[in-house]
């Protein structure tokens, strides 16, 4: 290392690992259901998609965590987003591909894709 | 890119009840459920919370569990990595309120601290550069190198108001400042690092190097370009060991990294730290000692003038500071001397880590910020006093310190409320005592200890401090008289005068503090030969109840001397004779006592 922007470059990018471990509460959770049901029809792969995308969008105030069985055993994987002062949105029968779509148009963007969701599914 | 992060607490307590063992099942578990490339475990250093050891956090949740064992690993694994179900028993039961889990924050234990020297220690892992490099690590640095002057540099350090917190308090930019301008022709200056830690039953700076070792070295880096030195060394006891390795560790990627080495940050400035070890010396922590040993020297002091400043290790210009005062230094230089300053009180500025010992629930690490009462220390944070025993005194700066008794409860912790009080701050030991503890033993433990350690090299401290160790014994043997109490504080006062170190200067602290609190328990000693607690074997006698006592004989079964026997007597309402005991043959062990399910036994 030679300069003081090498450092900076490596901070910048070394960052990402570390926020996990912040104490503060973050505002936006996406939550995504692990339990048999969940797992067994992948949500698995969701989740590390969730996770890599927030980490490497550096998208900050947003935790991805997981939880037991909702009770939609046939909707899974499942994957809901709690944020301040809004309904929680829950999407459901959620692959990888869409779940990175849920993080540029939703989490980055701020419009839930209500054709994922578990009112649009059940509709039909 | 990991969605979980399991940190395991590596640090010596955790260490020592098993967080190695935890480390390795949570891998094979890991490994097991195909989960090894989405949860990362990593060792960090101490949270604090050593008494509920080991420590295992899982991020994202900040779950925060305690006394894990290696068999609950599969349940953590399975429940809660892969099924995200938080396993609710293992949680510190802090956290758990109603069915609802708060943040560790929250709790008793971590609400009133303020972490800023501890603010890495759990939660990077020590031994890799990048985590502490993410946390703005060496940023502190290369702002020092690349846009300020070594004159900036102390003032910085000046204006925040950080004192030494190796336990005297003498300002740190102060000492900065004179080893920069008192010899400007010098061709070598040193920087060295305090971390002789000695203190019975104090640990902060063994926990700072163990979870956070490259603050130290960032910090010493920053005073050798502000004094002008370009070599620095850390003694570090030998007793050591993991403290050692995370130094090692971190010294071999600094310099892989040009962190340390030549020309840093290609601003010229070069800047090495080698280790030295001390192999256990008390008195080795005291600076001139200190500087005698690295020299491969035997480690006694000598007198000063001349300061370190002038003429320290090898002779020449030495900074030498304690790895507390380092690890503030990098976040005072970022942040700003203002935001140091507005912590703390009027002459004792930012935080001050505690090692909470003795009498107290949880025993462990504290960081709070100068002025907090002891009350919150011992109450709050500290969780009080098991089994409901009452508050005595607190024994603060170990050796050389003093205790607090329940009347100063309400104190301002800082350098000179401690020092009004007649005790000190010392480098953060803090040993809480209940009405079970006798304050002239403890005085003789600490007596007993500076007599073992006293270097020898002085009269006073070292004849001085075993004359009065003896006195202290003649106390707690009944063979006082007043007049030897007198003379006990005489002494005290004789030594503290004349003795060529600190180590002397402050060996009668002890006996002076409980002799100004606690006089009378010396008075009961002497006159009427009694230990109000029930501590001095020699004071105590035990007896026998023979109303209460049912003659079960479960005392006479448990006396390792063979004192106890029965006699003729059965009280009204018993079916067998009582039980008594011989005093001639009594070895006061206090075995019948514990054993006694009807409370018949008594000391007095």
């Amino acid at each position: 290392m030679k300069s003081l922007e090498e450092l900076k470059a490596l901070r910048d990018k070394m960052q990402g690992s570390v926020t996990l471990r912040n104490e503060s509460e973050a505002s936006t959770r996406v939550v995504v259901g692990m339990a048999t049901c969940g797992i067994a029809s992948g949500a698995r792969p969701v989740l590390t998609a969730l996770s890599n995308a927030v980490a490497e969008k550096k998208i900050e105030d947003v935790a991805v965590t997981q939880t037991g069985c909702i009770g939609l055993c046939q909707y899974e994987p499942i994957v809901e987003v709690f944020q301040p002062g809004k309904e929680k949105v829950t999407y459901v029968k959620m692959t990888p591909e869409k779940a990175l779509e849920v993080i540029d148009k939703h989490i980055i963007g701020g419009n839930p894709i209500t054709e994922y969701t578990i009112g649009a599914i059940m509709k039909n | 890119m990991y969605r979980s992060h399991v940190l395991v607490c590596g640090g010596t307590g955790c260490t020592s009840s098993g967080s190695a063992q935890i480390i390795e099942a949570f891998e094979k578990e890991l490994k097991a459920n195909d989960l090894e490339n989405e949860v990362a475990v990593v060792r960090t250093g101490c949270h604090g919370l050593c008494a509920l050891g080991p420590i295992v956090l899982v991020y994202p949740e900040g779950s925060f569990y305690s006394m894990v064992k290696a068999e609950d690993v599969p349940e953590i694994v399975s429940e809660h990595l892969l099924k995200g179900r938080v396993v609710t028993r293992l949680l510190y039961d802090e956290t758990v309120q109603e069915a609802e889990v708060l943040p560790l924050a929250e709790t008793g234990f971590y609400k009133k601290q303020k972490r800023v020297a501890l603010r890495n220690c759990g939660v990077i892992n020590p031994e890799n550069i990048d985590e502490y490099i993410a946390v703005d690590g060496y940023q502190a640095l290369g702002k020092v190198l690349t846009e300020m002057t070594p004159e900036q540099v102390i003032d910085t350090i000046l204006a925040s108001g950080l004192r030494g917190r190796g336990g005297a308090g003498f300002p740190t930019g102060q000492k900065w400042k004179l080893a920069r301008t008192l010899v400007p022709d010098a061709d070598q200056k040193y920087v060295c690092c305090n971390a002789d830690e000695g203190d019975p039953g104090a640990f902060m700076d063994r926990s700072v190097l163990e979870g956070d070792p490259h603050v130290v070295l960032e910090a010493m880096a920053i005073a050798g370009y502000a004094i002008g030195a370009n070599q620095g060394y850390i003694y570090v006891r030998a007793e050591y060991p993991i403290a050692i390795e995370r130094l090692r560790i971190a010294i071999g990627q600094a310099r892989e990294y040009g962190l340390l080495g030549k020309d840093i940050f290609g601003t010229g400035f070069d800047f090495d730290i080698d280790l030295r070890f001390g192999a256990g010396a008390f008195v080795c922590g005291e600076e001139t000692a200190l500087m005698t040993s690295i020299e491969g020297n035997r480690g006694e002091p000598r007198p000063r003038p001349p300061f370190p400043a002038v003429k320290g290790l090898f002779a020449k210009p030495t900074v030498l500071n304690n790895v507390e005062t380092y690890a503030n230094v990098p976040r005072i230089i970022l942040n700003g001397p203002e935001w140091f300053a507005s912590m703390g009180t009027e002459k004792s500025k930012g935080t001050k880590v505690f090692a909470l010992g003795g009498k107290i629930k949880n025993t462990g690490l504290v960081e709070v910020p100068m002025g907090t009462t002891l009350r919150e220390v011992v109450e709050d944070i500290g969780g009080g006093i098991p089994n409901g025993k009452k508050f005595k005194a607190a024994q603060t700066g170990g050796p050389s310190g003093g205790c607090i008794p329940a009347e100063h409860f309400d104190v301002p912790i800082d350098y000179d409320n401690l020092i009004a009080i007649g005790s000190m701050m010392g480098s953060g030991g803090l040993i809480v005592m209940d009405e079970d503890n006798c304050m002239v033993d403890i005085a003789k433990f600490f007596l007993e200890f500076t007599v073992d350690e006293s270097c020898g090299k002085c009269t006073p401290c070292r004849i001085g401090t075993k004359r009065m160790y003896e006195m202290l014994e003649k106390i707690t043997k009944g063979q006082a008289t007043l007049e030897d109490l007198d003379k006990l504080e005489e002494l005290c006062y004789y030594i503290k005068a004349n003795s060529l170190c600190g180590l002397g200067q402050t060996a009668p602290n002890p006996v002076l503090s409980t002799l100004r609190y606690f006089r009378d328990e010396y008075v009961a000693h002497v006159v009427d030969k009694r230990c109000p607690a029930g501590v001095c074997k020699d004071l105590l006698s035990f007896s026998i109840d023979k109303e209460k006592c049912i003659g079960c004989g479960m005392c006479a079964r448990q006396c390792p001397a063979g004192a106890i026997s029965k006699t003729d007597y059965i009280a009204p309402g018993k079916k067998l004779p009582a039980m008594a005991i011989d005093t001639a043959k009594c070895v006061k062990c206090g075995a019948c006592m514990s054993t006694c399910k009807f409370a018949a036994i008594s000391k007095k």
